[in-house]
């Protein structure tokens, strides 16, 4: 680590180290200047934003004019208007369900691919597409799949003559809670069942053989082997969709636009269209500020899940 | 001749017990299900392409012509969409702005991993900890208070606004990422280098990044990816429709009062996503091993 102090034999006399060489070569002063540019970018638009949304939440501000402080009157607001409580419910609702069929079909999905299979680099490739596409876009074929008159799944449903009339997919809103909740699955399932497919290919085969040898069945041998082997990766990869399903825009924005009459408005759409729609910034950031202790909930499940982890590899 | 048999026992083992299942088990237990999951998963993207060939007439009139199919494949929608829009610049604008700021993510990410891994400062894993605590806060609850932000910065409309606040949704990605890959060169290969006089700009410059070349890659398909895909934030950030990014242009930009134009929109949802694809194709390994990496770490 002192190199610059090192004397060598050609050059003059061993100099003082100066306050320059001690910058250059102390740890802590490397690791800072190593550490400046990540620290600017996350500081100046992530930290501060941060504290600055929930300082917002307890002003008036509009936007074009500062505000000043409010107290809790925003959040008081917020929670005496029966809009936010049912975009809670659908935030709830579409998280929870949502979150709930990703998990079974991608585990499925994994386990299928999981299977000797020809061709299972392509396969693998091509599953992850719909993860690979921006989601506005994918949004927008959906949108056209829904379309009240020209829907194709309606023509097909028709044409097999189970059904006499058009499907109204977004317009209804119990349809259009459970399309824009399929669009969402059929987006997030590639990502879970990849992550879950990694971490299956860890498990050994031979812990199988031996199971098989004494007499387990195919749900015993998932139980009890497959299961406790992948509840780590499990824990992280359902926090990340549903911190990510929570915190929904695109999909929503797109689809429906919070519609019909709300009904599948969630909290992220709801806070887009008070504050940057509706101007009022001080009772968005108010609705946005809401959504910190659902996911420090979703964090604090994915701790738990990891302490698991150290717990089974022996880690204290 | 004994390679070749070293080989086969290696793909029995991977094969593991399947031998056991007959054909027709397997046919339904896997094949079919696999079948009608990628059938679901890609007939939206079949759906897009073909909308964006289909002759107008046909978009609307499904008793003619099976809608399934055309037989009668038309240009002119991703025509209109070159000629007769803003599209071209459009595309120029994400791929301008995602390039940028992957790079300089890239940039901040590999000193900050570098500094966390093998610097080790006072402090080092705490703020390991941190950057990983980033990566979980999502865009949705930032992009209030960023909007006042940006404006206050003068950064409002401008390309420089989504510049500078993508990287902070790709730099805990990528730092958590480069972290796991640079534990994993021989610490050796350094001291050496310290023993030779290299400073350690020099060492993470001429030793460690040659040697990372592949986490870097992994970290750059996958920080395009999300910067191209990213869509509150370039809603929130830019008004003029010249410097808008192809995701939020297309949702404002084709809409003529009810009637959809459903071909043109088709038709910039395809060629909005075919760079990413063909992007991807080329480095499926790299953005897989990106997606499970940051996952396992």
């Amino acid at each position: 680590m002192t190199d610059a102090a090192l004397p060598q034999s050609r050059r003059a006399p061993m100099r003082e180290v100066t306050a320059w060489d001690r910058l250059k070569t102390n740890r802590n002063w490397l690791g800072f200047w190593f550490m400046v540019p990540a620290a600017a970018f996350l500081i100046l638009f992530l930290a501060y934003p941060l504290g600055l949304g929930i300082w917002l939440s307890f002003t008036d501000t509009r936007i074009g004019r500062p505000g000043v402080f409010v107290g809790i009157e925003n959040y008081e607001w917020v929670l005496g208007d029966s809009k936010f409580l049912d975009s809670v419910f659908n935030t709830l609702f579409y998280t929870t369900i949502a979150s709930i069929a990703k998990f079974a079909i991608g585990l499925y999905l994994a386990i299928l691919l999981n299977h000797h299979l020809p061709f299972k680099a392509m396969i693998r490739a091509i599953v992850l597409i719909p993860f690979i596409v921006p989601t506005v876009l994918s949004a927008i074929a959906f949108w056209w799949i829904f379309d009240p008159t020209f829907s194709i799944i309606s023509w097909t449903l028709k044409e097999m003559g189970w059904r006499t009339t058009n499907i109204n997919f977004l317009g209804d809103a119990w349809n259009a809670r459970w399309s824009v909740i399929f669009a969402n699955v059929w987006r997030g399932v590639p990502f879970i069942a990849i992550t879950l497919l990694a971490g299956l290919q860890t498990v050994p085969p031979s812990l199988y053989e031996a199971a098989t040898l004494d007499g387990a069945t195919r749900w015993q041998m998932f139980r009890y082997i497959t299961y406790p082997l992948l509840t780590p990766i499990i824990a992280v990869v359902m926090t990340f969709s549903v911190l990510f399903t929570f915190t929904d825009f695109q999909l929503i924005k797109v689809l429906t636009n919070g519609g019909p009459a709300g009904a599948t408005e969630l909290m992220a759409t709801m806070s887009y269209n008070t504050a940057i729609l509706g101007g009022k910034i001080g009772e968005g950031a108010a609705i946005s500020t809401a959504m910190i202790p659902f996911l420090l909930g979703a964090i604090m499940i994915s701790w738990f899940g990891l302490q698991r982890r150290k717990w089974q590899q022996g880690e204290d | 001749m004994s390679a070749a048999e070293t080989r086969a026992d290696i793909t029995d083992n991977r094969e593991g017990m399947s031998y056991l299942d007959t054909l027709p088990r397997r046919v339904v237990t896997v094949y079919i299900p696999l079948f009608l999951i990628m059938f679901v998963l890609l007939f939206p993207f079949y759906w897009m392409g073909l909308t964006a060939v289909k002759p107008k007439e046909e978009l609307i009139d499904f008793e003619r012509a099976n809608p399934f199919w055309t037989w009668a494949p038309t240009f002119e929608h991703i025509y209109d969409l070159i000629f007769k829009t803003e599209y071209p610049r459009w595309l120029w604008n994400t791929m301008f702005i995602s390039v940028v700021s992957t790079i300089l993510a890239l940039i901040a990410s590999v000193f900050a991993a570098y500094a966390i891994v093998r610097v080790r400062y006072k402090g080092a894993s705490t703020v390991g900890g941190l950057i990983f605590l980033s990566y979980l806060v999502p865009p949705s609850i930032l992009f209030i208070p960023l909007s006042t932000v940006v404006y206050q910065y003068g950064l409002f409309d401008t390309p420089f606004a989504l510049i500078l606040t993508y990287p902070t949704i790709l730099i805990p990605f990528s730092t958590w990422l480069l972290m796991g890959y640079f534990k994993t060169i021989p610490f050796e290969l350094e001291e050496c280098a310290l023993i030779d006089g290299a400073s350690r700009f020099q060492i993470l410059m001429k030793i460690v990044l040659p040697l990372a070349v592949p986490g870097l890659i992994s970290a750059g398909i996958f920080c395009l990816t999300l910067c191209w895909n990213e869509f509150i934030y370039a809603l929130t950030f830019i008004n003029t429709h010249a410097n808008k990014t192809v995701p939020v242009a297309i949702v404002t930009a084709f809409t003529d009062g009810d009637q959809y134009r459903w071909g043109s929109l088709m038709a910039g949802a395809l060629v909005g996503s075919l760079p990413l694809v063909i992007l991807y194709s080329f480095f499926v390994e790299y953005y897989v091993s990106a997606m499970t990496g940051a996952v396992k770490e």
